[in-house]
């Protein structure tokens, strides 16, 4: 039987990964992955504080119905996201974002 | 016939207007709206006078704050209903005489709208029941000499001039309003009424210590406006604007306001002995330093307009007097018309020297011009003060009053009035006697007759406005008294030895000379008064400019203007290098941010 800490390890594991993806990679594509999963990240935390988090003796559901909203807006999330990487693919024929300094000074 | 003097008022204001908005390209009609308004004024002034309304007319309050109110009123009095009749007498003449004299100038409408503006400012300045009102039109007159004296802008000298002369009316200006705070301050009341009340009762008791100050603020606006010794530079000067503006300038309007302030506040001048004295001594010495000048002058207008300042000594003399307000008053009134007069003669030498003004280029006009020829010497007779001649009786008296109060004044007025006499007679024999010194002297026409017929006319007050008869129409009892004062049987001598004196020595020594036998330097730079204002408004006034000019361009504009703009600019010059460019740094600093702030929050 697995205790809180080791989903929380698994949390933070992910969550980590999830951010190197976004800090180091140059892909567009990566870095969007990267965020879905520092997402699903704090969803697995939410999950395991519900399951392990008991109120007078009772689960509390509360935060698991919280992680199917947060499922639902990050998949709105990703419609749009993927939208506009691909609408930036057609304009710029790249979707590196060294290539996309146009903010630069 | 309240109405009547509202009208009276209010016609040049309404003339001003239509000329300036609907009739600019019409020459006739504007001519003819702004004479038209002079006249519908004259008849209203005539009729009031007859009337002899008296009282006080307020129409509406302007300024209504608590106990603080300035009414907007008419006042009629002896004074003003006297004075109404000469400003409004003269005025349509000077209108009429300016179709001739202005005939082929430029800015005709500009010209006849600013006349109209005049005669209403003055106006005002008559009517006004209060001090406010009264102030508002004497600024109204300043403003309305600007536009008149530079009405040749073109001309640098005569735009410096129009400067010159609202500037300096301005000094005068601001102790004049010093004057009205001070009287506002002390008795809560600025209407005449309230003001000139009889001394026991009235406010006046309240300010006793006040009083002299109060009088010697109001006395530096007549010092302005009527030109006396120090401000007195501007008048000479102001004879850059057309002639018959000159004329209204120094007989009716403008230079007679600050005379008939005195008179309007004399109950305060005759409570306050400290500041009367020292108003009769300016106008002793402005008399005789002007008169001293006139000698110097080669110009015909700048002779003229020398004898104005010394002749407004003699007025400002004689309300520092203290008699009566009648007594300054009177001599206003006579000179009203001969100066006026010698004005407009003096125009149509101008126009008949084809625009010469200088008398050693004139000379034997007499012949060319008779018929101005006579209408200048009834003037210039009555100005210096011919027996039997308007300007004998004014002067006589102011003088029988400064034998009987103040000596010392006298005398200086004597020599002042041996001096009329002289540099009149010398214009005189310059201009129209003799051999002409010039081919436009040779060939002099006489000027039309729109010219001719008002000088002719004016020359009849010119000689009788000073008779008995004239006296008690126009000054009333009630106005103040003119009594003869007993003096001993030789001073009416004194002036009339001072007066033939003049005469024979003005007829010695300009009988026929070809080039002006006296040349006296400091005459010819006016004592170098005008030098030392120049000097002091070149040096210390524009030393003080400038300075203000350092300050603004370095330190309000350099250090907080552009210091502020310079420190933001620099901050965003440095800020701009965090721009990156590079999405993932924006990430980094955005998670570097979060992780700072649950730091703080947790910490």
């Amino acid at each position: 039987m697995p205790t809180l800490a080791n989903y929380l390890i698994a949390s933070g594991l992910l969550f980590a990964i999830g951010l190197g993806g976004v800090m180091l990679r140059r892909s567009i594509i990566v870095i969007f992955m990267g965020l879905e999963m520092m997402l699903n990240a704090a969803n697995l935390s939410l999950v395991a504080f519900s399951r392990y988090g008991l109120v007078n003796g009772h689960q509390n559901y509360d935060a698991q119905v919280l992680v199917f909203f947060i499922i639902t807006v990050a998949a709105a999330e990703v419609a749009v996201g993927l939208a506009i990487i691909v609408s930036l693919y057609r304009a710029r024929q790249t979707t590196h974002v060294e290539d996309l300094d146009t903010l630069k000074f | 016939m309240i109405t009547v003097a509202w009208i009276t008022l209010t016609a040049p204001l309404v003339a001003a207007a239509l000329i300036l908005l609907v009739t600019r390209t019409n020459k006739p009609l504007a001519a003819g709206l702004a004479i038209l308004s002079s006249l519908i004024s004259a008849v209203g002034g005539w009729a009031i006078f007859l009337s002899k309304t008296t009282g006080e007319f307020t129409a509406f309050n302007w300024v209504d704050l608590g106990d603080f109110t300035i009414p907007v009123g008419l006042a009629l009095d002896p004074l003003s209903r006297t004075m109404l009749v000469i400003v409004t007498s003269i005025s349509p003449l000077v209108f009429i005489f300016s179709l001739g004299y202005m005939k082929k100038e430029e800015g005709y409408w500009r010209y006849f709208a600013g006349l109209a503006l005049f005669l209403f400012s003055m106006l005002g300045i008559v009517l006004a029941n209060n001090l406010v009102m009264m102030y508002i039109f004497w600024e109204l007159v300043g403003v309305s000499s600007y536009i008149l004296i530079g009405h040749y802008f073109q001309k640098d000298s005569a735009a410096d001039a129009a400067k010159q002369a609202f500037l300096v009316n301005r000094i005068g200006d601001f102790g004049f309003m010093l004057g009205i705070l001070l009287l506002w301050l002390a008795t809560g009341s600025t209407t005449f009424s309230l003001v000139n009340a009889p001394n026991d009762s009235g406010p006046l008791h309240s300010i006793h210590l006040l009083l002299p100050v109060a009088v010697i603020l109001f006395f530096c606006g007549t010092v302005g406006k009527s030109a006396q010794f120090p401000l007195h530079v501007w008048l000479p000067n102001s004879m850059e604007g057309p002639t018959p503006v000159s004329s209204l300038l120094h007989a009716a309007t403008m230079v007679a306001a600050g005379v008939f302030l005195l008179a309007r506040i004399f109950p305060l001048v005759e409570a306050s002995p400290v500041a009367a004295d020292i108003i009769a001594w300016i106008g002793a010495i402005t008399a005789l330093g002007a008169g001293i000048l006139a000698i110097g002058q080669d110009d015909i207008k700048r002779i003229l307009a020398y004898s104005t300042i010394s002749q407004l000594g003699y007025m400002v003399t004689g309300a520092g007097l203290a008699f009566s307000a009648a007594l300054p008053m009177f001599h206003l009134f006579t000179h009203a018309f001969f100066k006026c007069l010698l004005f407009l003669s003096a125009g149509s030498v101008i126009i008949g020297m084809h625009h010469e003004q200088d008398i050693w280029k004139m000379g034997g006009l007499k012949n060319k011009m008779p018929l101005t020829f006579l209408a200048y010497m009834a003037g210039m007779l009555a100005l210096s003060g011919c027996p039997g001649l308007s300007g004998y009786f004014s002067k006589d008296l102011i003088m029988s009053y400064a034998w009987e109060s103040h000596r010392a004044i006298f005398w200086v007025v004597v020599v002042a009035a041996g001096l009329t006499p002289f540099y009149m007679a010398r214009q005189a024999l310059v201009v129209f006697f003799g051999t002409p010194r010039s081919d436009h002297a040779k060939h002099a026409q006489e000027s039309p007759a729109v010219m001719v017929v008002p000088l002719l006319i004016l020359a009849i007050p010119a000689v009788i406005a000073g008779w008995p008869l004239f006296q008690h129409i126009f000054f009333p009892p009630d106005f103040g008294s003119l009594e003869e004062p007993h003096v001993p049987f030789f001073v009416p001598y004194i002036f009339l030895s001072a007066f033939v004196l003049g005469i024979a020595l003005a007829v010695a020594i300009y009988r026929n000379p070809l080039n002006d036998p006296l040349r006296i330097p400091i005459l010819q730079h006016r004592f170098y008064i005008d030098a030392v204002y120049d000097w002091a408004v070149a040096n210390i006034q524009g030393g003080f400019a400038r300075l203000c000019s350092f300050l603004d361009r370095w330190f309000i504009n350099g250090v907080l203007v552009q210091g502020t703009a310079t420190v933001v600019w620099t901050l965003g010059f440095a800020l701009r290098f965090l721009q990156l460019g590079n999405l993932q740094a924006y990430a980094l600093f955005f998670g570097a941010g979060v992780v700072g702030l649950i730091y703080l929050l947790l910490r």
